[in-house]
């Protein structure tokens, strides 16, 4: 018996619960789609959402590891420690700059790989499929080879440098040395998803605007540009919150020396080194909090669809 | 632009992916008395790096670990978000948008925030420092992507031969397994690809869900690298570990290029 009360195999259309008119076909389907996604729901519930219930349960809790005779209940108090220090909002701030500068950058660069990949025809297959190697390289494996070619003595772009200075050891140069990984790490990425974009702009729209009289540059900002919109909204929607959750290679190269701790990594510290559970939630609850809205700005004011939205 | 032009961007966009790999590659070929000359190439080419990091155990562990760990997590992330994306891209059902609404979140996850209330429930469960405790984050984050990637690839399926397989008598389920599981078999491969490079590339989880060899992963072993002894400087074992891991991916790169850039890009923007 299935629900409703109506046997199975009755293949005449039957009203369910009162309202949709559904068919036995219709009846297998649901089930099989129910079916056939639970494994997956359940999976990302048990392993993403439960956590961050936790995680907020834990942010109102003192639970330090070290004493955990002092396990209590404080309310917002960690929300008070964490969001009075100042290390926190430096942190927030490195996350910030990181985000905006990397991304910004990437944006430039990534259009001017794209363009380049996408209008070459000499040795495209070539361009193409190396540009995909830092994509594919390792984030820490590229994080050390940043990291020893700035380090005096040993590296050759430090050997470039002034003698005496150690770009890793100050915090303008050590910040520019990060972005720098960052952006020669995933500038591939944003140039395939900015030619994805490119191949939705129909070359008949560039003709008309060249016999108008357009010149290269007025055609890319005029007709390039506006019908690539979707395609560059999404890729910036990616890029900034995968910006923004920047950990290997500040890691690898200052591990948060100099006041370049981003928000991942002061949260790591104060996990890992601090084993403190309370103040290391309430900055994952935090996090959580920033990056939802950075979503949520996107998608409604942005008009970003979201990657995999069915339109 | 002539072709001239052309040669020089595409040479330019060639030295911009490949001097920094070309200069990890050189370092682990430096022999301990030449790493610290900060010459590009190394004047005598040595394996002694190579050599030396699989003489150790702890990275031989840690790859293991690695490949273990990668497959493990992309084979069931495979297996449950092709059924998932199967029932997003082709059926109608109630649920379905919680189903990609709650995908998209957790594609968007600072990964962070699940460290610390993992790192405690693993404890509490035991799953701390074992294979399962970083099996279970890394299927978290690469269901999204199979999700995204397969159903579109499902959607560009001609649906009619399922129509044809049901007509013919076939279960919705065997005109799943049988018509069309074999047709979306391309675009499995593509997804597992991009699935394996995001659990090999974790480095956040596995030094914070780890505690020892035991399930370290190839990534974080490396940073725990010291040298042989407190003289001795890392650097070159890093840089040869660094090539070790990059390798695969490399591989997979070169080989289904094509594939992994529509795949990204269909999963990414076409939607």
């Amino acid at each position: 018996m299935s629900e409703g009360g109506i046997a199975e195999g009755d293949a005449r259309e039957v009203v369910s619960k009162g309202r949709a008119v559904l068919g036995e076909g219709q009846r297998a389907e649901r089930r099989l789609g129910l079916w056939l996604c639970a494994p997956a729901a359940l999976v990302m519930l048990l392993v993403a959402a439960w956590p961050v219930v936790y995680s907020v349960l834990l942010s109102f809790q003192r639970y330090d590891l070290r004493f955990p005779g002092e396990k209590a209940w404080i309310g917002l108090a960690n929300y008070g420690t964490v969001l009075a220090s100042p290390f926190w909002w430096n942190a927030l701030g490195v996350t910030l700059l990181v985000t905006v500068v990397s991304v910004a950058l990437e944006l430039v660069l990534g259009m001017a790989l794209a363009l380049v990949m996408y209008r070459t025809l000499l040795g495209r297959g070539l361009v193409r499929t190396v540009v995909l190697i830092p994509y594919g390289i390792v984030t820490v494996a590229a994080a050390y080879g940043w990291k020893y070619a700035w380090t005096p003595g040993t590296g050759w772009l430090a050997g470039l440098l002034p003698e005496g200075s150690a770009p890793l050891t100050q915090h303008w140069p050590a910040l520019g040395v990060i972005i720098l990984a960052e952006v020669w790490k995933t500038t591939p990425f944003m140039a395939l998803l900015l030619m994805a974009g490119l191949a939705l702009v129909p070359e008949d729209a560039l003709r008309a605007a060249a016999m108008d009289g357009a010149g290269p540059w007025q055609r890319f900002r005029l007709v390039t540009l506006p019908l690539m919109r979707p395609a560059i909204v999404a890729a910036l929607l990616f890029r900034v919150l995968d910006a923004f959750r920047v950990f290997d290679n500040i890691y690898v190269l200052t591990n948060g020396a100099q006041d370049t701790s981003s928000v991942s990594v002061i949260a790591y510290h104060n996990l890992i080194g601090g084993l403190n559970l309370g103040i290391g939630s309430t900055m994952s609850v935090l996090i959580f909090g920033v990056v939802a809205l950075v979503a949520f700005v996107f998608v409604k004011g942005l008009g970003a669809s979201a990657p995999g939205e069915v339109r | 632009m002539g072709r001239g032009g052309w040669a020089a961007l595409n040479a330019l966009v060639l030295l911009y992916a490949l001097v920094p790999v070309a200069w990890i590659v050189s370092l682990s070929g430096k022999d301990p008395a030449t790493v610290t000359d900060g010459s590009f190439w190394p004047t005598r080419w040595t394996w002694d790096n190579y050599r030396g990091i699989f003489a150790d155990g702890e990275f031989t562990r840690g790859l293991a670990n690695s490949i273990g760990i990668g497959l493990i997590s992309t084979a069931i992330a495979i297996v449950i978000g092709t059924m998932a994306a199967y029932a997003v891209a082709r059926l109608a059902f109630p649920g379905r948008a919680a189903v990609l609404g709650v995908s998209l979140l957790v594609s968007m996850f600072p990964q962070i925030s699940l460290v610390t209330p993992l790192f405690q429930i693993e404890r509490s469960l035991g799953l701390f420092d074992t294979w399962p405790g970083l099996i279970l984050p890394y299927i978290t984050f690469a269901l999204p992507l199979t999700i995204f990637t397969l159903a579109t690839f499902f959607r560009e399926i001609p649906w009619d031969l399922e129509k044809a397989a049901k007509i013919d008598g076939a279960t919705p389920f065997q005109a799943f397994r049988l018509v069309i599981a074999p047709l979306a078999m391309p675009g499995v491969v593509t997804t597992a690809i991009l699935a394996f490079i995001v659990c090999w590339n974790d480095f956040l989880f596995a030094i914070s869900l780890t505690s020892s060899s035991r399930a370290r992963t190839a990534p974080a072993t490396i940073s725990f690298f010291t040298g042989a002894s407190q003289f001795e400087d890392p650097t070159g074992s890093i840089a040869a570990a660094a090539v070790v891991i990059t390798i695969p991916i490399v591989v997979f790169v070169l080989f289904f290029q094509r594939r992994i850039v529509s795949g990204l890009t269909s999963g990414a923007v076409k939607g």
